[in-house]
């Protein structure tokens, strides 16, 4: 009882602290552009579908934030997996692929903005279905290729490094004995090399879906966009609400964090097999 | 004389380091198993004996020569022929009966048939009372004995062993050899053992290998006359055992230079 209360404790410390020395600094400042009071930024995140500087709710944009990520991550996964699992078990194939995609690794996916508007402008989902009116074109509109492209870029890379890694470092001496046991090439790959490379892909897969929720901003400051997290935030700048910023801020800083838990606990569940080896 | 189940013909392995030197493991081999033959290889470490097992096993390719099994060369691996390895090679993330069915599941069998055949061979290595466990859970050499039970559940002819009680403390390691051979018994397998223990060779074998060093040529070639169960006691055991060991030790000096 009392290690539960004391964990308890030693968890909330610093964050009360610091809204403590939040408060304090609010009321010395007293200028709620440059700091809003607690207050204020608590009644936001406490009435999360109200309608805010006419721009929706702060739910709304979170929804449609998650969307795009997910969406753009979806991508980078489908891509990066197999790529990654391939690049990681044939030779060939690696040395074909690795110093091209180094090229591109280190370039920030912010530098990609400028290409990525000149090729796809302010193209979305919806130009790609060809709906152009009703309820269904303001969704779909809302995804646009120049968003996705910037978050797949985003989550790609940790994902397909991964991926190679975990291949590259399954034990040769389970292949062999899959192999002597009579696997096909497909077996390999479906009963060892995907089983055994998997608790590095799922971290890579969580590591590339924070960086993923991290473009985000980046993506939804591109012309064209009118919604989202990232949108509201750079917005309510322009119209000097501080503490409209400050809980976007929080928002996408626990959304993020709730993505990792759920990453976390899929780890712990499916892998305690290889905790335990160790 | 019946047909050989596996002939290795002239079979030579040669291996370019990563600094470009080439290395004979492996020189101009000739070997004849027979049906429901033991034979077990020694030979100084180094001298290609493992890899001797792994061409034998379809892994790796030879240099020259050929691998015949029942007159039919080898081009790969082939269900007949099943492994042992030294090293723990049990699927971490497949509970123990799953992967004894792992072969049966690779031949498309049906979940039912693989829970059956799972059942059986445990029940052989006497592990039926740990179909659920993980590697992890068990000791070395329950880990084996899944391993061995994992090759027979794939019902093959012959079963080539690299060392396999290796890694296992003295104890374990005769209680496994005993186990191995009351298996051997039941099932008339023909079985290919490498071992560097002279003791574990003349307790097993009908035909002991001796492989010279580097590269690994065949030096001499033994029959144990002795019945089984053997007596560790017995004087011709004694006198034999000296006798390959002296071999042996002739071999490591002899390459000590290149060492």
């Amino acid at each position: 009882m009392k290690t539960i209360t004391w964990r308890i404790i030693v968890t909330l410390a610093l964050p009360v602290l610091v809204v403590l020395l939040w408060s304090f600094l609010a009321r010395h400042i007293a200028n709620e552009v440059i700091l809003p009071f607690v207050g204020q930024v608590a009644h936001l995140l406490f009435r999360p579908t109200e309608n805010l500087i006419s721009m929706g709710s702060l739910l709304d944009n979170i929804v449609v934030s998650l969307v795009r990520v997910l969406l753009g991550y979806a991508l980078a996964v489908l891509i990066g997996v197999p790529l990654g699992i391939v690049m990681g078990y044939y030779g060939l194939v690696f040395q074909v692929f690795n110093n091209f995609l180094s090229l591109f690794r280190p370039i920030p996916p912010l530098a990609w903005v400028p290409l990525v508007m000149a090729w796809f402008g302010v193209a979305s989902l919806a130009t790609l279905v060809g709906i152009e009116l009703g309820q269904w074109y303001v969704y779909l509109h809302n995804i646009k290729f120049s968003m996705l492209f910037i978050i797949f870029i985003g989550g790609f890379y940790p994902i397909l490094t991964s991926s190679i890694h975990g291949v590259k470092n399954v034990q040769k001496i389970l292949i062999d004995s899959a192999r002597v046991l009579g696997a096909r090439e497909s077996d390999i790959f479906r009963k060892v090399l995907l089983p055994a490379a998997a608790p590095a892909i799922v971290n890579g897969m969580r590591i590339g879906l924070g960086i993923a929720w991290m473009c985000l901003v980046s993506a939804e400051m591109l012309p064209g966009s009118l919604s989202g997290v990232g949108y509201l935030i750079t917005h309510a700048y322009t119209v000097a609400r501080t503490d409209i910023v400050i809980a976007g801020m929080i928002s996408i800083g626990a959304v993020g964090a709730m993505l990792d838990l759920i990453f976390r606990l899929w780890e712990n569940r499916k892998f305690s097999w290889q905790r335990q080896q160790k | 004389m019946q047909n050989p189940v596996i002939k290795i013909d002239n079979l030579s392995k040669d291996f370019v380091t990563e600094r470009g030197d080439l290395i004979k493991a492996l020189d101009q081999i000739q070997l004849q198993v027979k049906m429901n033959d033991f034979l077990c290889l020694v030979g100084p470490s180094g001298c290609g004996k493992s890899t001797l097992l792994r061409i034998a096993a379809g892994l790796e390719q030879a240099s020259a020569g050929t691998v015949c099994f029942h007159g039919t060369p080898m081009t790969g691996p082939h269900r007949e022929i099943g492994m042992v390895f030294q090293e723990y090679s049990l699927l971490p993330w497949r509970s123990v009966r799953d992967n004894v069915s792992l072969g049966p599941e690779f031949q498309g069998q049906t979940k039912k048939e693989r829970r059956e055949i799972a059942r059986r061979f445990l029940q052989l290595v006497r592990m039926e009372g740990f179909a659920r466990c993980y590697a992890h859970e068990l000791s070395g050499g329950m880990q084996q004995r899944v391993a061995i039970a994992r090759a027979l559940a794939n019902n093959p002819e012959v079963l080539l062993m690299d060392e396999p009680f290796g890694a296992l403390d003295a104890h374990t390691r005769i209680l496994l050899q005993k186990e191995l051979l009351r298996i051997w018994g039941e099932h008339r397998k023909t079985i290919l053992f490498v071992t560097h223990s002279v003791d574990e060779a003349l307790y097993l074998a009908d035909r002991i290998v001796v492989m010279s060093a580097r590269p690994g040529r065949i030096r001499e070639m033994v029959e144990v006359p002795l019945s089984r169960p053997r007596d560790r006691g017995d004087p011709w055991y004694g006198r034999m055992a000296v006798k390959i060991l002296t071999w042996l030790e002739e071999e490591v000096s002899a390459s000590e230079p290149n060492r």
